[in-house]
């Protein structure tokens, strides 16, 4: 893994996302109401709505086109036969590590 | 051989370290122990006891002169060292030298002061020491106000002990709740609730400016201009270790003086516990873990292999009647799955978090028994995947206790209005039900409950429910969502009876079943909050479906479109160049005239939306709302300024409408139309209100249709001035914004309360104006241009938050 700081905590609002620009394309960053951070495809499988612009509640999102409601941790669409690739990000202190290589850039060295 | 053992600090850690040496292997060390302090060891977290008047210093004495005395160790109290000498290995007291063979530093650590203008004025204490509780109890007795900035856990044992000695007190919070770090927003929500109850204001968001005052403190300032008058001034926003000694004598410190498992330095002679170290990048602010470390010190130094291992803990409050508890991670992580259980009618919220089969956090308020049960499971990696779905419940759980559904009625007080139309509480129902009226027929006869618009039957009807018991059965009314049994039409009127203020309160209040709600019952719940309580609820962007969070409409491949606002549909050469020259600018692939009466920008880049917005604003134009449930336009005719038929200023009208209106939210969006006269070009019969002139005056009628469902209005009045028309189109909104169901337009919502109710309320003319003026208050806040601000102050929010394409290019 390679961890790249990409913003502060605090970038993203409670129950928020934001998406970050990256090879793979879009991916979505999703805050829950605690300081809990989720990394996932910014694209819905159903017809490619964008999913950092839905509502966040408790662990999952609902994509604001026609409210399908993912999993934020497993990617599942809940009822239907959906998922959305997930990428590893974690905490440190306030700062945003998300998985360089997971999302399609080729470490350093 | 004995050795030279001095310690710096005579606090709850070195205290415990001594205690282990003298028991374990009395005689080993000559111990010298200086404190700043002119006094021993007590029991420092018991000083908030000693601040409410519930204890005295002498009741939290830990080591009396005579135990000192017994055990050999030198005291030497109210003196500071000042420096310690490696190479000499020598403590230089304020009164002398003392050599060491072994040195440990057990500081403490110091009360953070925010650096604002007034901070060292006399009556700012903060909130640390003996000295600091006795200033606090002497200040209080001359009575008077007190504003304690922190609200965490010493901020409010301080705001609590002042409260308790008969001050008026005010406690500043940075945060959005209390005790943010060890409690979520629920539990948070009920805390703040209980001090309130005790008479302590909280205010949260609240940002201190300065300290005001000449001689001695005389009130706080808040970055939004609030000035608080304040006699007492506690400071209780923090704590930093106390590392000065350790810095100068050039041992390492990070934020704390770093030590290894062994609670050593880096000089191997000197050894560091409490609350002044730091350990594999931990800080620390609780005894639980100063204990272990004074235990595993004790240990190294007396030869003895020992580690210290940094632990989950436990936080509770000393506050009467606050019982919360928190432990664990309730926070941070992946994977998580929440339990959430909420009792209303006995003020209880536990949460747990799981994670694959283990319990990792847990917060709990208003019953805590199980709480140290619980964080035996978290401190254990305990599996719990047998119990999972009994867990919440606790160890003794028999099987019983389930979430009932009518809890939040059976927990309403006698007071709290059930019926809005005729004010009846809820003693008058169960009075009457008790008295025989045992359908809802018999309530509606005897006390008038939902004899009017019929909105709050549900809640009579659960009244009969709770008090009949099972000889009556609710019918079973469409609940909001999967997260709550109630309907929406409950929930308006339990926010309203009962107060409710903010989410975290409906949530708690009312026994949701999730932690936040979803994204079909946040909507609603955020509409009904600001629509009851505009000043004090602050609308929440994150509870908005994205066109009214991003103040624009997603299009299916999520770009966005923009619609300026044509005041009734009329415009100008000038806006008519800024809306071309911004579509030439931002690439908008295309540009329509819509059905209200103005242009559509299609197909806007949401990164775009801020700059977009400005150039706009520049040209005088705002927002138009054009993705809100709101109002949306107020359609014109040309009416007499061009029209031969024309009777009255129909254009003019429908400005004055539209400006009048403009960004209020509502509980559907609202479309207006006037016509100039019956020829009705603009369409006003088939609106949410629509205004025909006619010769004697206006022609105001309502809810009307032309989407999925298409209705011609219902007359509500005819008017004889255009002040009358805007004044009832404003009532009529109003009474909309208070009672409507979220997601019913006015027409649905006619059909079930009835337009002769609506009249009833709009002809009354007290009532009117009660509306009128309930509405202008709301625009205070609402009637301004969301475009403006977001491009003012929000636009990065727009971008993304990083771009890892363009490195990777390179
Ligand atoms: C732009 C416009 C069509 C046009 O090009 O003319 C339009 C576009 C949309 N309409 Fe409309 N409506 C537009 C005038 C109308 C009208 C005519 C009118 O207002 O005079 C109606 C019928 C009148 C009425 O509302 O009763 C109309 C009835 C609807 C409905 C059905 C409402 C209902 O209660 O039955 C919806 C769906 C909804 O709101 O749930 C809807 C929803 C929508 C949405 C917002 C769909 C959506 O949720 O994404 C469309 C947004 C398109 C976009 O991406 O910008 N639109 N829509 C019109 C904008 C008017 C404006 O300037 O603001
Ligand atoms: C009001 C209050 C309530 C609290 N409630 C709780 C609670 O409920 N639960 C909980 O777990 N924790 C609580 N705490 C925190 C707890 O008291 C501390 O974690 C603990 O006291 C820290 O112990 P320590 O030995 O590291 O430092 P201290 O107990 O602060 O002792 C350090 C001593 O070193 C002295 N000193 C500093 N510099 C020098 C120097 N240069 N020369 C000589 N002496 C010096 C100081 O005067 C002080 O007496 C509370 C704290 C306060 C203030
Ligand atoms: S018919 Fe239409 S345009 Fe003519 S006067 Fe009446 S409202 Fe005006
Ligand atoms: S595109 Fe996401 S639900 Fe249809």
């Amino acid at each position: 893994m390679s961890w790249i700081d990409i913003g502060h905590i605090d970038d993203i609002p409670p129950r928020g996302a934001r998406v970050v620009k990256t090879p793979v394309g879009c991916v979505a960053l999703f805050r829950t109401a605690e300081a809990e951070v989720f990394a996932a495809s910014n694209t819905c499988p159903h017809k490619g709505g964008p999913l950092s612009e839905g509502i966040v509640h408790g662990q999952s999102v609902t994509c604001p086109l026609h409210n399908w409601v993912f999993n934020l941790d497993t990617g599942q669409a809940d009822g239907e036969d959906g998922r959305i690739a997930t990428y590893p990000v974690r905490l440190e202190g306030a700062r945003i590590l998300l998985d360089g290589e997971a999302v399609g850039k080729r470490s350093a060295a | 051989m004995t050795q030279k053992l001095v310690i710096i600090g005579a606090g709850m850690a070195s205290g415990r370290v001594i205690e282990h040496l003298v028991e374990e292997n009395a005689g080993a060390f000559d111990i010298t122990l200086f404190n700043a302090e002119p006094r021993g060891n007590y029991n420092r977290i018991m000083l908030s006891p000693v601040l409410s008047g519930d204890k005295t210093y002498e009741d939290i004495v830990t080591h009396g002169a005579d135990w000192y005395e017994a055990h050999g160790v030198t005291c030497r109290f109210g003196e500071h060292v000042v420096k310690i000498d490696r190479e000499m290995k020598v403590v230089e007291g304020q009164n002398g030298y003392v050599p060491y063979d072994k040195l440990i530093i057990a500081t403490g650590s110091a009360p953070f002061l925010i650096p604002v203008e007034g901070k060292d004025l006399p009556g700012v204490i903060t909130y640390r020491d003996l000295d600091d509780t006795n200033a606090m109890i002497e200040a209080a007795q001359k009575g008077g106000k007190a504003v304690v900035i922190g609200g965490g856990l010493l901020g409010l044992e301080a705001a609590a002990g002042l409260a308790e000695r008969g001050m008026e007190v005010t406690v500043l919070h940075l945060m959005g709740h209390l005790m943010e770090r060890q409690l979520d927003e629920a539990a948070g929500y009920l805390l703040r609730r209980d001090l309130e109850k005790r008479g302590i204001t909280i205010m949260t968001q609240a940002s201190t400016a300065a300290i005001l005052g000449e001689d001695r403190v005389e009130g706080v300032m808040l970055e939004d201009n609030t000035a608080l008058e304040a006699d007492l001034v506690v400071m209780a926003v923090g704590i930093r270790p106390e590392t000065r000694l350790a810095t100068d004598a050039g041992v390492e410190v990070a934020r704390g003086i770093e030590v290894n498992a062994q609670m050593q330095t880096s000089d191997p002679n000197i050894y560091a516990v409490g609350e002044c170290v730091e350990f594999d990048g931990h800080l620390f602010g609780l005894v639980a873990p100063l204990y272990d470390q004074a235990k595993v010190l004790a240990h190294t130094l007396m030869d003895q292999p020992d580690a210290f291992v940094v632990k989950d803990i436990a936080t509770k409050l000393k506050v009467t009647g606050c019982d919360l508890f928190s432990a664990g991670d309730f926070a941070e992580g992946d994977g998580r799955e929440d339990i959430v259980f909420r009792d209303p009618a006995r003020g209880i919220y536990k949460r747990l978090v799981i994670e694959g089969d283990h319990l990792v956090g847990a917060v709990m308020y208003g019953d805590t028994a199980d709480g140290n049960w619980f964080f035996g499971l978290i401190k254990d990696g305990t599996e719990i995947d047998e119990m999972r779905e009994t867990l919440i419940f606790g160890p003794t759980f028999q099987g019983g206790e389930q979430a009932d559904p009518l809890s939040a009625v059976a927990a309403l007080p006698r007071d709290a209005e059930i019926c809005g139309c005729n004010g009846i509480c809820k003693g008058k129902i169960v009075d009457a039900i008790e008295g025989g009226a045992t359908d809802l027929g018999a309530v509606k006869a005897q006390t008038k409950a939902s004899a009017s618009c019929g909105t709050c039957t549900g809640l009579v009807e659960q009244l009969l429910q709770v008090t009949l018991g099972d000889d009556f059965e609710a019918p079973t009314a469409q609940p909001v969502c999967g997260c709550t049994d109630l309907s929406h039409e409950d929930v308006r009127r339990l926010i309203k009876s009962q107060e409710l203020k903010s989410q975290a309160a409906v949530w708690q209040e009312l026994g949701w079943k999730t932690p936040n709600g979803c994204h079909a019952c946040r909507p609603a719940v955020n509409f009904y909050l600001l629509a009851d309580w505009p000043l004090e609820y602050q609308d929440d962007p994150q509870s908005r479906f994205v066109n009214e969070r991003k103040h624009a409409n997603i299009q299916k491949d999520g770009t966005f479109s923009v619609v300026p606002r044509m005041w009734g549909g009329i415009t100008n050469p000038d806006e008519l160049r800024a809306i071309a020259d911004a579509a030439d600018k931002y690439n908008v692939p295309t540009v329509k005239v819509t059905g209200g009466q103005r242009i559509d920008l299609l197909g806007v880049k949401g990164e775009d939306l801020p700059a977009i917005w400005a150039d706009l604003n520049r040209a005088g134009l705002v927002s138009g709302h054009a993705y809100s449930k709101g109002l949306r336009t107020v359609k014109t005719c040309v009416g007499t300024d061009h029209c031969r038929f024309g009777t009255q200023d129909s254009t003019g009208l429908g400005i004055k409408l539209e400006q009048a209106l403009w960004g209020s939210w509502t509980p559907h969006k609202v479309k207006l139309a006037v016509s100039g006269c019956p020829r009705n070009c603009a369409e006003a019969t088939c609106k949410d209100v629509g205004i025909v002139c006619v010769d004697s005056g206006y022609q105001v009628s309502v809810g009307g249709a032309a989407g999925m469902d298409v209705k011609e209005t219902e007359r509500l009045i005819d008017v004889p001035t255009e002040e009358e028309a805007i004044a009832v189109t404003i009532a009529f909104v109003q009474l909309y914004r208070e009672n409507a169901k979220y997601l019913d337009r006015p027409y649905k919502w006619l059909a079930k309360v009835g337009l002769d109710w609506v009249k009833e309320r709009i002809m009354d003319t007290d009532e009117r104006a009660r509306l009128i003026e309930a509405f202008e208050l709301s625009q205070s806040i609402y009637r301004k241009d969301p475009w403006a601000e977001h491009a003012q102050e929000r636009a990065s929010s727009y971008a993304p938050l990083a771009d890892l394409t363009l490195e990777a290019a390179e």
